[in-house]
């Protein structure tokens, strides 16, 4: 088995400010490994601005908030960055593999650090009854589609849940000419940014309605209407509120699930309600030498404070490994 | 066009059919609505090969389950090359009270020929099956039973009827059936009309209407939805068997189920509809299947679902209905194939053979029948060396796709080869989408190599067929 000093999972804005970090603070040897075919992770499909307000002082899209970062881990000689890398095993003593197109590896790690991300709930996860016809999509894959392939997935929209994630994709959507016909929110306020809420819904007309919530998607092949209804303050629904909306399409943003499945592959404690790791401090987790950072830690808003945490992933890491001797 | 043979349906009956008739020299052709085969019952239920209990003993459906879990077992299985576990089953009662009821289940499925069957007390259940809650006090233990992938079980049977010769014809709606002067039928099916001297229906919930168009009006089917609701691959463990409670004068209970695949599943409900396309969850249905999970097992969280589905049952009466019509010659009917008709499929295809051979079809074994069938590899029950033998092999199947679920773009590929023409052929194939994301994270990739593979444009590509168009336009 090889041994390498340190090995970071995910190569998105977490993994590459832990990385540099890690190499400031001293270590000589880093292993990036990245699933996707190039860094930034969920930045790339971000291409709205804000982004670098804190780190940069100037308000940047994701990519070019990511693409800074890949610049500087591209040219450190002390970082080998692995893509199309898939790290599918982690055991308690930091010993990996992953899977690359044409081969298997097998790496002993001095400390690893887990920066693996978030993927979305989904609409099994609330859950939405009804059926299951194509047009239902989470608002991060509907966030790709449209923004990396040039996808447009409908043409009458209705979103779930008024998060971040759901207003910028109101606004996308409706940039793309799609009928956004309402945002379904249960709560009473919007968990996004006031900025998303004003920019993303009001300035583009689209009806935000709190207190309520998803009853049924219908539809045999493609989805062809959902079912609305009010709840009172307890989540309760309301007798005689309940209506129904045209539509060919359902995002559904409702929230995001840090991904710590490697984590408790390996044994670490990670909570079974909001699936982050189980430990006292920011980025460490109940194993020695495994820490984790970024979204895969805790769920940020905002990348900007990913970066600061990460960095400090990267010294603890170094830390643990004795460097500076 | 004309047959010997014509079969409508390729579910898992008229897959099973065609791969037994495919045995003989036999020009057999197999016409299908939907875009692949599988997509009617045969995907949604809950892969259990039965052992034969629960069924009374005078029944069809109970010596047909006991034996097609026998060729299955035995056979099939390991011809086919489906990844079939025999976990063993339990039947959990909540009341030693209730312990002369397990006795009489136990009798029942011995004069099936059901074996090795024997009640086993607390002790047992908290060595072998450490999560059961305290209600549970004793069970029935009945080791034939197992599981199975049933789309793949569906997809490996058909694949093998076709490499035998038989033909299948998807997107191909039976629409209208004539009698032909001096025996046969015309069928009509996607624009096309073919001659046959034999027609065997297993068109699952529309057997009904399908026997009435061929002249034989003689039954209807009842659907009877069950709803399923998966776990997450990580509480694969918390079951060793297949658990049900003892089960009540109107359904088998809701069971704790190990499925094949990694994800336990909890399910399902069984109520009457009347309505062949309603295929929707409900509340009333999570919450009967919580509850009922739960019971046997309190650590079941609403929070493990990963996913859902609904499946109906195609209800004709208490038993299959498996026999040729008088009112129609040449017309055998494979109607009511309720549950357990995913583990009778091989055993009724026998039976059906033995019909058409009683009404004249003779049966010429062909001098090579290809029995066997090449696995197909998946990285996810690979072991690491036999993961590490195939990437050394074929660079793509170390280029993972679906994270949630180890597929690889070189599964995805060998799936489309395969057949599969739409996302969730290439999900039942692959268990790419199937897993905690839902295909949050790879379905742009799939949909690109299904474009690479098929050379369609995206905007072609389906969920599962004409309709279920994924993505609406493209942008210039
Ligand atoms: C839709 C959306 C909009 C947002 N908008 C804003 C905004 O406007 N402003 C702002 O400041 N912030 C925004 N954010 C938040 C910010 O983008 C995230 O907090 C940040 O990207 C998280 O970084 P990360 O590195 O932890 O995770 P990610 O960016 O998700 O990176 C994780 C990486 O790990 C890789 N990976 C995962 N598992 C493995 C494995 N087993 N092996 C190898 N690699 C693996 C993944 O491929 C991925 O590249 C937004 C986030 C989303 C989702
Ligand atoms: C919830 C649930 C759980 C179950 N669990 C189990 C289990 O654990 N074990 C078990 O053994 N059994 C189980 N079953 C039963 C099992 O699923 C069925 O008995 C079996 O799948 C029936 O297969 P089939 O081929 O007869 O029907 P289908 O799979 O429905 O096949 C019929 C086919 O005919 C096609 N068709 C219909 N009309 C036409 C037409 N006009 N032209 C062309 N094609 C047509 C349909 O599209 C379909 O593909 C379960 C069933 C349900 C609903």
């Amino acid at each position: 088995m090889k041994r390498r000093e340190l090995v970071i999972v995910g190569g998105g804005p977490a993994g590459m400010a832990a990385a540099l970090a890690a190499r400031a603070a001293g270590v000589e040897d880093v292993l990036l490994l990245e699933r996707d075919q190039h860094l930034g992770g969920i930045l790339n499909q971000c291409i709205h601005p804000g982004f670098g307000l804190h780190h940069f002082k100037e308000e940047l899209t994701g990519p070019e908030y990511a693409d800074r970062f890949a610049a500087l881990v591209h040219a450190d000689p002390g970082i080998e960055v692995s893509l199309r890398s898939f790290v599918v095993k982690l055991g308690k003593d930091r010993e990996l593999s992953y899977l690359r197109p044409g081969a298997m590896e097998d790496i002993q790690a001095g400390a690893v650090i887990l920066a693996t991300g978030c993927r979305e709930r989904t609409r099994e996860m609330i859950p939405i009854p009804g059926s299951r016809p194509a047009g239902v999509f989470p608002a991060g894959l509907a966030q790709k589609m449209v923004n990396m392939e040039g996808w447009i997935p409908g043409r009458e929209a209705v979103i779930v849940g008024s998060g971040d994630i759901g207003l910028i994709m109101a606004r996308r959507m409706a940039l793309e000419g799609v009928a956004v016909k309402a945002v379904i929110e249960i709560q009473k306020t919007s968990r996004g940014l006031v900025r998303n809420v004003v920019q993303c819904l009001e300035d583009f007309g689209i009806p935000l309605r709190f207190q309520h919530r998803l009853t049924a998607i219908h539809g045999a092949d493609r989805v062809e209407k959902v079912s609305v209804v009010r709840v009172d303050d307890d989540f309760k629904d309301i007798p005689g509120t309940a209506f129904e909306i045209a539509c060919d399409t359902v995002l559904v943003s409702v929230g995001l699930i840090p991904e710590n499945e490697l984590l408790e592959m390996a044994g670490g404690a990670v909570d079974r309600r909001t699936n982050t790791p189980v430990a006292d401090e920011v980025n460490l987790t109940s194993l020695p030498g495994v820490f984790a950072c970024g979204n895969a830690c805790k769920v940020y808003d905002l990348a900007d404070s990913v970066t600061r945490d990460s960095e400090l992933a990267g010294r603890m890491a170094a830390k643990y490994l004795g460097v500076p001797a | 066009m004309s047959y010997d043979v014509i079969i409508i349906g390729a579910g898992v009956t008229g897959a099973a059919a065609a791969r037994e008739l495919s045995r003989y020299r036999l020009k057999v052709l197999v016409l299908e609505k939907e875009a692949e085969p599988a997509f009617g019952v045969s995907k949604s239920n809950s892969g259990i090969v039965h052992a034969g209990t629960q069924n009374p003993p005078s029944s069809l459906k109970g010596w047909l389950c006991v034996e097609g879990n026998r060729m299955i077992r035995e056979e099939l299985a390991a011809d086919l090359g489906l990844h079939f576990v025999q976990c063993g089953q339990l039947i959990a009662v909540f009341d030693l009270a209730d312990l002369p009821e397990l006795e009489t289940i136990k009798a029942e499925g011995e004069a099936l020929g059901v074996k090795d069957m024997r009640v086993v007390d607390r002790a047992w259940l908290d060595a072998n099956e450490p999560n059961l809650g305290p209600e549970v006090k004793a069970a029935l233990l009945v080791p034939t039973a197992g599981i199975i992938s049933p789309y793949r079980f569906v997809y490996a049977l058909i694949e093998n009827a076709v490499k035998n010769g038989a033909e299948l014809k998807t997107s191909a709606k039976v629409a209208g059936i004539r009698r032909r002067e001096g025996g046969g039928f015309y069928v009509e099916a996607g624009g096309r009309v073919y001659t046959t001297k034999f027609l065997v229906n297993a068109a699952g919930l529309r057997a009904d209407e399908i026997s009435a168009m061929a002249g034989a009006p003689t039954f209807t089917i009842t659907p009877r939805k069950g709803e399923e609701y998966l776990l997450d691959k990580k509480r694969e463990h918390i079951a060793n068997h297949i658990i049900f409670p003892l089960p009540s004068k109107t359904s088998k209970g809701i069971l704790i189920i190990k499925t094949s695949d990694g994800n336990p599943m909890i399910g399902p409900t069984a109520h009457d509809t009347g309505d062949k396309d309603d295929l929707a969850t409900t509340e009333e249905g999570l919450a009967e299947v919580l509850a009922g999970a739960r019971r046997m097992m309190p650590s079941v969280s609403k929070g493990d679902i990963i996913a859902y589905f609904a499946g109906l049952r195609p209800v004709a009466g208490k038993d299959f209905i498996i026999r040729h019509e008088s009112a129609a010659p040449g017309l055998v009917n494979a109607a009511g194939i309720q549950s357990p008709g995913l583990t009778a499929a091989p055993a009724i295809a026998v039976m059906i053979a033995d019909i058409l051979k009683k009404q004249g079809l003779p049966l010429e074994p062909k001098d090579q029948f290809h029995r066997l069938r090449q696995r197909t590899e998946h990285l996810f029950m690979s072991s690491p060396e036999e993961a590490r033998r195939l990437i050394a092999k074929n660079p793509a199947y170390g280029d993972i796709v679906c994270r949630c679920e180890l597929v690889s773009a070189q599964e995805v590929r060998d799936a489309v080869r395969h057949g599969a023409t739409t996302l969730d052929g290439v999900k039942f194939r692959t268990r790419a989408q199937a897993g905690r994301c839902h295909g949050g994270f790879c379905t742009t990739r799939i949909l690109k190599i299904m474009q690479e593979e098929l050379g369609r444009p995206v905007t072609e590509l389906t969920k599962r067929g004409p309709g279920s168009e994924i993505v609406k336009d493209e942008r210039k």
